[in-house]
């Protein structure tokens, strides 16, 4: 057989139906679901007399709403309560599994998956939420859809799916000290462009990525929606078995060997044909902050505003423009100038253990400065008691930070943990967009390490000159 | 799903790149459990300036946006186009679209189209050089989008995602047709989890 990329193998393994000169049917394997993107398509499934075609391939959870104090606690939101509300009873009235406030197995949807060994390699994987590009990092491919798609695969257990084309992310050498994950993608992204990979599913490969640790690489793959292209993923290897061995989900001892000898085959062939390639130098990658309102507006942190008359196109200048009002800031000002009143560790790109570390390891013995107001969420209850059991927890408190309950949080700002108008916030989240994290908030995107020291400095800091990097 | 044959209306023009979805509906809309009624989130935030450009009166009746580059970007949320939909649009038109929104777009019956860069422009040009409303029809059987005046410039589309449109077929049932090979893959396929 000839050659093949990962994301054929899958692809290939997958097609139930293929429409002549359109797209195919594909079956997914894991569907995962949230509060706040399925009521409408579970009505629509009511409304038809339809059933949950796999009720055992999906799972369910309350992430995206859900408060991060007192969780367990009264809702005090009244919409929020109701679409949590609709989540339990669409639960039970489909016979669904919920991980629901309360149970050590609930956190965000692209945290608990893998954690629980829902995600595995080889799988298809959808989610009504853009950031389904996490579970790539293990192998899958995992595609964010909409409502109605949520619907048609509750109803269907398959989605309809154009091929997307296939493209390379080649990043050779090493990261230098200092430089996260989550430097890596911003960088990648700032040079690709937020639609460099409309279109298209990434594949990231090379010495680079290879030495990534498995939180490292949802990193990555998390945020390849954020460059446009549909998944993102990474070929399983010893990394991946090692992760995934003892989890709750995954295959019991006897047939945990079988699976993994299976699982590494989902690797991309020597000498498979890619439709795109891009090679970039791992080492020329600094510590990123963005300075505009998308995640392609980004910046290494020794650098400075860029001035919008230096963009090549009338669009891109207008655009720049643009985001320099929205974020009150003046071409010219060095990006270690700017400071913040509001520091986020958390999300669905860096809020697991080893993020929650970098930060603790960045703040340890130090205080937040007092024009700052810092908060910790942990992606999980799991991984905030894994936190806890290292003493994360007091070193975050003793610090000043806040020790928040699992949860999007502030993220996406719907929980009511949000930025005021005009408050300026080093975010280890994904979006920078205007209003993001609250109406008229500006978010600056970084990695946990730096989210931590900028929480200390009282502003954007060289992670690389900090005194315990 | 209500099917989409061909518009006829006013455009109104939305010179922005990189349209993100929490631009054109912010999340405090996302709370809804219904899909109606969203209209009055459609750029929430935008829309407070008076200058903006739905609230000028000759866009007022506009069915018809047009936009630059990667409309739709970012987050999934389908509350995207059910309130362009509930506004009064029926199409946006732009160089280009993020993918999972041109999916949910197709979904409802709502059209995202796809002209080039100088196309978009001269869209952009003719709106602005109109004292009139400037309006377009977008006929999806011949896959064009042309003005009064002459101009036309056609659109590609999969065919399968054209049938869908132009029938309103609902998927579910369309996708049942192959029950058969879909039952046949589960039993091949067992459940990969230690339930």
């Amino acid at each position: 057989m000839a050659a093949q990329t990962l994301f054929e193998k899958i692809w290939n393994d997958h097609v139930v139906y293929q429409q002549p000169d359109g797209p195919a049917l594909l079956y997914i394997d894991l569907h995962l679901v949230h509060e706040v993107t399925s009521p409408q398509a579970f009505e629509g499934l009511r409304n038809s007399g339809r059933k949950v075609r796999a009720t055992d391939r999906t799972f369910c959870t309350l992430d995206h709403d859900v408060p991060t104090i007192n969780q367990t606690g009264p809702i005090s939101d009244p919409d929020a309560a109701l679409q949590i509300e609709h989540m339990r009873k669409n639960c039970r009235d489909f016979g669904l599994r919920l991980f629901d406030l309360g149970s050590h197995e609930q956190g965000i949807v692209h945290v608990i998956g893998p954690q629980l060994g829902l995600t595995q390699p080889g799988l298809t994987i959808v989610c009504g939420d853009s950031h389904t590009s996490t579970h790539g990092a293990l192998g899958a491919l995992a595609i964010g859809i909409g409502t109605s798609e949520v619907g048609h695969v509750l109803g269907t257990q398959c989605l309809w799916q154009v091929k997307p084309k296939s493209f390379e992310v080649l990043v050779n050498g090493k990261l230098g000290r200092g430089v996260s994950a989550k430097d890596l993608i911003l960088g990648i992204i700032g040079r690709i462009g937020t639609s460099g990979g409309t279109g298209c599913v990434i594949e990231y490969r090379g010495e680079a990525i290879e030495a990534l640790s498995m939180d490292e690489r949802m990193t990555v793959c998390n945020m390849t929606i954020e460059g446009g292209a549909r998944a993102g993923m990474i070929g399983a290897d010893q990394k991946t078995i090692d992760y995934l061995r003892g989890r709750r989900f995954v295959p019991s001892e006897k047939e945990f060997d079988q699976a993994a000898a299976r699982w590494l085959k989902y690797r991309t062939d020597e000498g498979a044909h890619f439709d795109r390639s891009i090679t970039f130098d791992a080492a020329s990658f600094a510590p990123q902050v963005t300075w505009g309102t998308n995640p392609g507006m980004v910046i290494e942190v020794t650098g400075k505003v860029p001035d919008p008359a230096g963009f090549d196109d009338a669009a891109q200048r207008e655009s720049a423009a643009r985001a320099l009002e929205y974020m009150a800031l003046k071409p010219g000002v060095p990006i270690v100038d700017i400071a913040v009143d509001r520091v986020f560790i958390g999300s669905c790109t860096n809020s697991r253990l080893t993020d929650l570390q970098a930060a603790a390891q960045t703040v340890r013995g130090k205080r937040v400065a007092n024009t700052v107001h810092a908060m910790v969420v942990p992606g999980s209850w799991q991984i905030k008691a894994e936190a806890e059991k290292l003493g994360l927890d007091k070193i975050f408190k003793e610090a000043g930070f806040e020790w928040r309950e699992a949860g999007c949080s502030m993220c996406l700002a719907m929980n009511g943990d949000m930025l005021q108008p005009g408050e300026r916030c080093a975010s280890t989240s994904n979006r920078n967009f205007e209003g993001r994290q609250g109406a008229g908030g500006r978010t600056h995107l970084v990695s946990p390490a730096m989210a931590a020291a900028a929480a200390v400095a009282g502003h954007f800091v060289d992670i690389r000159e900090w005194a315990n990097a | 799903m209500q099917p989409f044959t061909t518009v006829e209306g006013i455009v109104a023009p939305l010179d922005r790149v990189n349209v993100d979805t929490d631009q054109i509906i912010p999340k405090q809309f996302l709370k809804a459990v219904v899909r109606t009624g969203l209209g009055q989130g459609l750029f929430f935030d935008w829309i407070k300036n008076p200058d903006f450009v739905l609230n000028q009166p000759r866009f007022k009746d506009a069915t018809i946006l047009v936009a630059r580059a990667n409309f739709g970007c970012g987050s999934s949320r389908e509350h995207a186009p059910w309130a362009l939909i509930d506004f009064g649009f029926r199409a946006v038109i732009a160089p280009s679209f993020a993918d999972i929104f041109r999916n949910n777009s197709f979904k409802n019956g709502f059209l995202p189209v796809i002209l080039k860069e100088a196309e978009v422009d001269h869209i952009f040009r003719a709106v602005a050089n109109h004292q009139q409303p400037y309006r377009l029809t977008i006929d999806l059987p011949s896959q064009t989008v042309a003005d009064n005046a002459g101009w036309s410039a056609h659109f590609e589309l999969g065919e399968f995602q054209k049938k869908c449109l132009l029938e309103g077929l609902d998927d579910i049932a369309l996708t049942l047709m192959q029950d058969q090979e879909i039952a046949a893959y589960e039993k091949s396929h067992p459940v990969p989890y230690r339930l």
